[in-house]
């Protein structure tokens, strides 16, 4: 079977991927004030990754994003319920959030929330899921 | 925890160390060391006799259970301690019998006394516990124990069948007697007998009195083996020989009638009462007589012979509820039924345990239990033909030996119902003495059935296995020894009757005893020409006469179809209950999910459409309605399209770009109730799982690739649309009947002041209610992996190849 040429679609890729990161970034941080959120963010963060893998195949991507997302799954659970233990160390109940304003070097004042470390570990949880998914499903035989 | 305590678990202890007595000391008998403890025990409660007499009873108490009322407390009164002399009394002379009968090399002797001290102690319980969860308790410990000992020789079929037999139908009975003593307890609030004797006229009105004495009374059917319970008993006998003489003669078969004995206080005011007691008891004596003359195994003649006298004193003990009715007479002659039911226990226990030594030893001696086989033993077994005449001569009611006093009194007592004037015993009163004149000329025939034949007349023809000869010494110890009893309880009487019968009776008839009408107890051989000197003399007419002519009319037996006997109902019963149960499981768990979901949502259908109908809870209230859009319309019947092209569609294909066209459309949905997220997750969800469909699809083998439409059936139909009508009117219902404002004003108001962030749903999932969210991860995670292992672990097909 001749070899198809997959250039166009790769090239768009290499361009599209990034801007749908940044997107998913961009969904992510805005989650606690506009729609969006760590679960959109995982989802749309995984569309890019599909996205090279549907361009690329298996091996490249990983060879380009060298990530075990099984232990993503464990580092964002840890994410979440590490952000529950802490707030005991406070004395206050399990899960507790806090969030202030502050004045930070570069960007100025800041509006700090430990929520947004549970949300990391919702987003690193829904990435790592859905790639575990395909990944396992697409190299199956 | 009194002395008295410690008697009734010492057999239990003494059971814990008895296999190391066996594994370590093999040079000896393990039976020797058991021997010791029931002697003990006899001693120790010989020493009550005086104090019962005196005080009336004895009673300490353990805490068990406090908070249930359930206390361990031990009560000796004249009954109890009746049982218990001749729980341990005949359990020594059983264990010295045992150490002889059974080869220290060929049995495996470890569990059988395990067992049998197991037993004694639960027997004790049974009958010292005056709290009714401790007696049933020490109850079904005797069932138990009672089956491993029939089932003893376990590698033998029978034995097998009759344990199994003897525990379904003994714990059957023992699970109605528990109803019964719960029932008790709801009336009187106490499961002390004591209490509730005490409370024993207030309960007659209650509507749970009658359901609770026929519960109780079951128990103690079963126990007893009364008609038609009976069947268990003569299967029982497969049991060795020490054990039927044990606790198939004297002392587990009479477990039912102490709970009678035991209970009369509380119910024999009671009319029912009377009338089950006594009809199932001369109903027993009759029917177990007149099979027992057709057996030709010498241990099932015992066997129907210990039930038709224990129908005996049942009977008996029936009759004595009578005497409550006449308080007001001075000399009461229905409280003679209770002293000869009492009597008749004592005579009953020693004659019976000895005829079962003999047919042992006969067993023993000649390796058959056979009559038809036996005979002319007479001269090689002198002292075995001694034991053995005395025995069945006192259990056909002759003189000069103790059953002929019982019997006596027997005919007494059921010649006086003639006299009752009470639940129409005017009329068919006359049916006791009747019954039990028959009963008794059965019971001749067989004893003399079970002497003659066994050792008169000529030896059969076929060698025995042995060549039999006198038995050992120690062997014969125990029978002598109860044939002793016999003859002196048979001349002496009354050295009995002052010091236990007297006790046990006000036990019963707790009624007389306050009253302070202590009757006193006399039991004498010659009481003048009365009518049941008639009676006896009768019975040994009629009964000699049948005997010899027993050839003549044997074929009686047979005109009764062995289809319609109680046993091959119970064996076609189980059989049945067997298959049917077995047909029902097959015909509703068929194994297909289709129609667990079907069973599933009818039970859904039919609970939440009566709970409806019965509060009245369909409502359909239109008045707060949201107004409906255009949008709405037009996604609704876009989604409705979609929904009926899954259900039709040729294609599954169709389907899912069908399915993915509703998810859409509930991601649209979301965008005009105005929910973003909701929106933005569906939207990237429904593409997933598409997607994954599609693979699932694509992976579907060639061979059933055929495609076709979803097959209509009436049924799924009939409970699609109900379920789906059943859910709507839920719906509609419970809009109009919302009871409480929403919380979510409390968000609302909350959600930039205390949590700092202005996406509410967000703000819910990750800080108000951030803990469902974490487990909603966890869940994430499960099924991510759950996948992986899946598919990368398949362990079996690898193996396969």
């Amino acid at each position: 079977m001749r070899k198809t040429n997959d250039l166009i679609l790769q090239t768009v890729t290499k361009i599209v991927s990034f801007m749908i990161f940044m997107f998913a970034l961009h969904i992510f941080f805005a989650g606690h004030n506009n729609p969006g959120g760590g679960f959109v963010g995982g989802l749309l963060t995984s569309g890019a990754i599909v996205l090279l893998l549907l361009a690329y195949d298996l091996k490249t991507v990983a060879g380009s994003l060298p990530i075990d997302y099984k232990i993503l799954i464990a580092v964002g659970l840890l994410f979440a319920v590490g952000t529950g233990l802490g707030s005991l160390v406070f004395d206050v109940p399990f899960l507790t959030h806090a969030h202030d304003i502050f004045t930070l070097p570069i960007l100025g004042e800041t509006h700090l929330h430990t929520a947004v470390l549970f949300d990391i570990g919702v987003y690193l949880v829904v990435v790592g899921t859905t790639m575990t998914i395909i990944q396992t499903i697409g190299e199956n035989e | 925890m009194s002395l008295l305590h410690l008697a009734i678990i010492a057999p239990f202890i003494l059971a814990f160390f008895v296999p190391f007595f066996y594994k370590k000391i093999k040079a000896v008998h393990t039976g020797w060391f058991v021997l010791i403890l029931p002697a003990i025990l006899f001693a120790y409660f010989l020493r009550f006799l005086p104090a019962v007499k005196n005080q009336g009873a004895i009673q300490e108490t353990v805490n068990w259970i406090p908070s249930l009322g359930i206390d361990f407390t031990a009560y000796v009164d004249g009954l109890g301690l009746l049982f218990a002399l001749l729980i341990t009394g005949i359990g020594s002379l059983v264990v010295l019998y045992s150490i002889f009968y059974l080869s220290k090399a060929k049995e495996n002797l470890g569990s059988f006394y395990v067992y049998l001290l197991m037993f004694m102690g639960a027997m004790l319980g049974v009958v010292l516990s005056d709290n009714l969860i401790v007696l049933y308790t020490f109850w079904e410990l005797t069932s138990f124990s009672s089956f491993l000992l029939i089932g003893y020789w376990y590698h033998r079929e029978r034995s097998r069948y009759g344990a199994q037999k003897s525990m379904l139908i003994t714990v059957f009975g023992g699970l109605a007697m528990l109803g019964g003593f719960l029932l008790l307890y709801f009336m009187t609030g106490s499961f002390s007998i004591r209490e509730i004797i005490s409370q024993a006229g207030d309960m007659t009105g209650d509507p749970f009195f009658i359901p609770a004495l026929i519960l109780v009374l079951l128990g103690a059917f079963t126990k007893s083996a009364q008609f038609p319970f009976h069947i268990w008993l003569p299967d029982a006998m497969e049991a060795p020989t020490p054990v039927s003489a044990y606790l198939h003669s004297a002392t587990m078969v009479k477990a039912g009638i102490y709970l009678v004995a035991r209970m009369s206080p509380v119910f024999a005011e009671e009319g029912t009462w009377f009338w089950l007691v006594s009809i199932f008891g001369i109903i027993t004596l009759v029917w177990a007589s007149f099979n027992a003359v057709k057996q030709t195994d010498l241990k099932a003649i015992l066997a129907f012979s210990t039930v038709s006298q224990l129908g005996l004193i049942m009977s008996l003990l029936g009759i004595g509820a009578a005497a409550l009715h006449y308080t007001q007479l001075n000399d009461n002659i229905y409280m003679a039924a209770t002293v000869a039911a009492v009597f008749h226990l004592i005579n009953h226990a020693t004659f019976k345990g000895s005829l079962f030594m003999v047919a042992g030893i006969v067993d023993h001696e000649t390796g058959t239990r056979d009559i038809r086989h036996l005979g002319g033993l007479m001269h090689l077994m002198p002292i075995t033909f001694t034991i053995a005449l005395i025995g069945t001569f006192s259990m056909a009611g002759l003189p000069p030996f103790n059953g002929f006093l019982s019997k006596e009194m027997f005919f007494a007592a059921m010649v006086n119902v003639l006299s009752l004037d009470i639940f129409n015993l005017e009329t068919y009163g006359v049916l006791f003495p009747v019954l039990a004149w028959v009963g008794s000329v059965f019971t001749f025939i067989y004893s003399m059935i079970l002497l003659f034949k066994t050792f008169t007349g000529k030896q059969p023809a076929q060698k025995w296995e042995k060549k039999p000869h006198e038995a050992p010494l120690g062997m014969l110890l125990s029978p002598i020894i109860l044939a002793a009893l016999v003859i002196v309880f048979g001349l002496f009487p009354n050295i009995l009757s002052a010091s236990i019968i007297e006790p046990a009776a006000d036990a019963i008839m707790p009624a007389f005893a306050e009253a302070g009408q202590a009757f006193n107890v006399n039991i004498t051989m010659w009481h003048g020409f009365s009518a049941e000197l008639y009676m006896t003399i009768a019975v040994v007419v009629v009964g000699l006469f049948l005997y010899v002519f027993l050839p003549k009319w044997k074929h009686i037996y047979n005109i009764f179809p062995k289809k319609l006997s109680l046993n091959a109902l119970y064996d076609q019963g189980l059989v049945r209950t067997e298959k049917i149960s077995k047909n029902m499981t097959n015909a509703y768990m068929n194994g297909s999910i289709r129609s667990y979901m079907i069973y599933i949502f009818i039970a859904f259908i039919g609970i939440l459409s009566y709970s409806m109908i019965e509060k009245k809870a369909v409502s359909f209230e239109l008045s707060n309605l949201a107004p409906i859009g255009v949008y709405e319309i037009v996604l609704a019947i876009i989604i409705t399209v979609a929904s009926i092209t899954i259900l039709f569609a040729k294609s599954r294909l169709t389907s899912i770009i069908a399915l993915g066209a509703v998810g859409y459309t509930v991601a649209l949905f979301f965008v005009l109730f105005r929910a973003p997220d909701l929106a933005l997750t569906q939207l990237v969800i429904e593409t997933v799982s598409v997607a994954l469909f599609l693979l699932a699809f694509y992976h579907l083998p060639k061979m059933s690739r055929k495609e076709e439409r979803i097959r209509f059936k009436m049924a799924s139909a009939v409970v699609s649309l109900g379920v789906g009508v059943v859910v709507t009117l839920i719906a509609l219902s419970a809009h109009n009947n919302k009871l409480f404002d929403s919380i979510a004003q409390y968000y609302i108001e909350n959600t930039k002041e205390q949590a700092g962030g202005a996406n509410m749903v967000n703000v819910i999932l990750v800080d108000f209610r951030g803990f469902d969210t974490m487990f909603e991860i966890a869940v994430l995670g499960i099924a991510a992996l759950g996948i992986f292992g899946m598919i990368k672990l398949r362990l079996s097909r690898r193996q396969d190849g």
